[in-house]
């Protein structure tokens, strides 16, 4: 806005040098964020080189992670990581975008603040909070309310049963799932608000003065307004999902294999590095265990690309 | 039904599920802070803060753990905050517009959101492992790069808010571009900057994934960053996943503690921020 009138060239000779420095320090700071992401890439890459190295592309395909006898296969995890992550976007997204277009249209405004600064609160909340919740409130719950009645009533055999089979005690990949929805559900729905708000009001007042109802106005008008944006918000969540650490290893039950149900334990990217690092048996185990963690680099990074391309004209 | 009844409905079934969204989302919320309360509050005693973590069966409290994450939270926030308002400062009043400042900004709002537990693996490769030791050093830096990204997108939103006349005038008496910025935005926006501070350290301090192989965590009290230091999150880690109850009870306790502290910071945070726009 003031670039001309702000150019340094109109300085005062005396002030040149510190001028030239705090510029420097002003550029280095931020040149070091740049250089931080970088080095995240590298060092993980040249951790990981040996395990990819070793095992080639059977690192991602095979199923077997066995630090007895060196074998690394990162299959079970990437599965854990993808299946959780969709099932919680599958649970979060409808309630996030319910509660986004009722603070924005439906909440009378005396309410409306609270509860937007409620939802974000409960955003801030840190996992490892949300992980002992899962751990002492909702997994013996439901074990006791869902599982145990399932195991009762279908016959292992049946289909139901191979759907719904796994160790009756609540650790599995389901609850992981609620758990993660539960964490991504307020922040979702935060990014949602602040997306509707950007919708100009003449626009969803024109609709309403043409007789639309509220639920046509957003159907019609607001949703496609901010389609991409909406894209993005989605894309925010599912790079959280993925990345999610601490509330997963609470409750997923930390087997590694392919789960064989959907109440059957398993493990993520993210937390099978955060149980088994500290305690690597060999330096092949460190190195599967950061091949592990690049590959989640790699893979949230796109994710969160593509969500802060699509935000960017959003402005959220 | 007539046409206009069935919009009617249709509505009315719209509003129905948006309001059961809402009020789920809120329950979830009470849920856990109920939890949170009726777990973690009979635990509180005088042990917490003055005694160190016991071996089960035995009282004590989180004194070592509490003491390790102020010690690691100030070192990773004293880091943040120079860099962060710094390089804030660079995207708000030198980058601002040019093709460097679009590809920082990008970068770090991908940096916001980054897994914690990768910054971690990370400040393993660069600290712990060349010098064969886990630290508290480590712990601190690994908080640090969480934090940072925040501290700069909040700094550079605040100054950007500054008004541009500001600037103008400062500059028409003479006064060289850095010291417009140091003496009059950077004043003008000290609440801002203040705000921006605060919600990096809501972040980083219930963050568990990032110490858990750089800081580790120590059984006993330790205020030297030299050596491994225990942490409340990681504490808390250790304690919930045990088989021993008290252990379990002083776990809740810290959760309390570490969540009434993140609300508090995000609300004090908060106000200073609405009070900011308004001035």
């Amino acid at each position: 806005m003031d670039t001309e009138l702000a150019s340094p060239r109109g300085a005062p000779p005396g002030h040149a040098l510190g001028e030239i420095i705090f510029r420097y320090a002003c550029l280095g700071a931020a040149t070091f964020l740049l250089a931080a992401l970088a080095g995240v890439v590298v060092s993980l890459f040249i951790g990981g080189l040996p395990a990819f190295r070793t095992f080639g592309f059977g690192f991602l395909t095979s199923t077997t992670w066995n630090p007895v006898s060196e074998v690394y296969g990162a299959a079970g995890p990437i599965v854990g990581t993808l299946i959780t992550s969709f099932l919680s976007l599958l649970v979060a997204l409808p309630l996030a975008l319910g509660v986004a277009v009722f603070l924005v249209e439906f909440c009378p405004s005396r309410l409306s603040r609270p509860i937007a600064i409620a939802v974000e609160l409960l955003a801030g909340i840190p996992s490892i909070v949300y992980g002992m919740w899962g751990l002492f409130v909702l997994a013996p719950w439901f074990a006791a309310h869902v599982q145990m009645p399932i195991a009762m009533n279908f016959a292992p055999d049946s289909l139901v049963g191979k759907i719904f089979s796994g160790t009756p005690n609540g650790a599995n990949i389901f609850t992981a799932s609620l758990i993660l929805a539960i964490m991504i559900l307020p922040y979702m729905a935060a990014v949602f608000r602040e997306l509707f708000l950007t919708v100009p009001p003449q626009v969803r007042e024109a609709a309403y003065g043409l007789g639309c109802t509220p639920f046509e106005v957003i159907k019609a008008v607001v949703i496609p307004y901010v389609r991409r944006g909406m894209i993005g918000v989605i894309m925010l969540g599912l790079g959280r999902a993925l990345g999610e650490t601490m509330a997963v290893t609470f409750i997923i039950g930390n087997s590694h294999g392919f789960p064989h149900g959907l109440f059957d334990s398993g493990s993520t990217i993210a937390s099978t590095v955060a149980n088994e690092f500290a305690e690597a048996t060999s330096d092949m185990h460190t190195s599967a265990l950061i091949a592990l963690g690049f590959l989640l680099f790699v893979i949230t990074f796109i994710v969160l690309a593509v969500a802060r391309l699509l935000l960017r004209e959003a402005k959220v | 039904m007539t046409r206009a009844a069935r919009r009617r409905a249709i509505n009315g079934v719209f509003v129905a599920l948006c309001s059961i969204a809402t009020f789920i989302a809120l329950s979830a919320l009470v849920m856990i802070l109920w939890t949170l309360l009726s777990k973690g509050l009979g635990g509180i005693d005088g042990m917490i803060f003055t005694h160190d973590q016991p071996a089960p069966g035995s009282p004590g409290g989180l004194r070592n753990a509490i003491v390790g994450s102020l010690i690691m939270c100030a070192l990773g926030m004293a880091i943040a905050l120079v860099i962060g308002i710094l390089a804030g400062t660079w995207l708000a009043e030198y980058g601002a517009g040019t093709k460097f400042g679009h590809v920082v900004r990008f970068f770090n709002d991908v940096l916001i959101s980054a897994p914690s537990i990768l910054i971690g693996l990370f400040v393993y490769e660069l600290l712990v492992a060349p010098f064969h030791g886990f630290s508290g050093y480590a712990g601190g830096v690994a908080l640090a790069f969480l934090a940072t990204p925040i501290v700069v997108r909040t700094t550079e939103d605040i100054l950007s808010l500054q008004p541009g006349a500001l600037r103008e005038a400062g500059m028409a008496l003479g006064a060289s571009r850095a010291f417009v910025i140091r003496k009059i935005i950077w004043k003008s926006a000290r609440t801002g900057l203040l705000t921006a501070g605060l919600l990096g350290f809501a972040r980083i301090s219930g963050e568990t994934a990032p110490l858990l192989f750089t800081s580790l965590g120590n059984q006993f009290y330790n205020a030297k960053l030299s050596q491994p230091m225990a942490s409340l999150p990681t504490t808390i880690f250790q304690f919930a996943l045990s088989a021993y109850d008290d252990w379990q009870r002083l776990a809740w306790v810290g959760a309390l503690l570490i969540a009434v502290a993140v609300l508090f910071i995000n609300i004090v945070g908060r106000v200073l921020a609405r009070e900011t726009h308004r001035s």
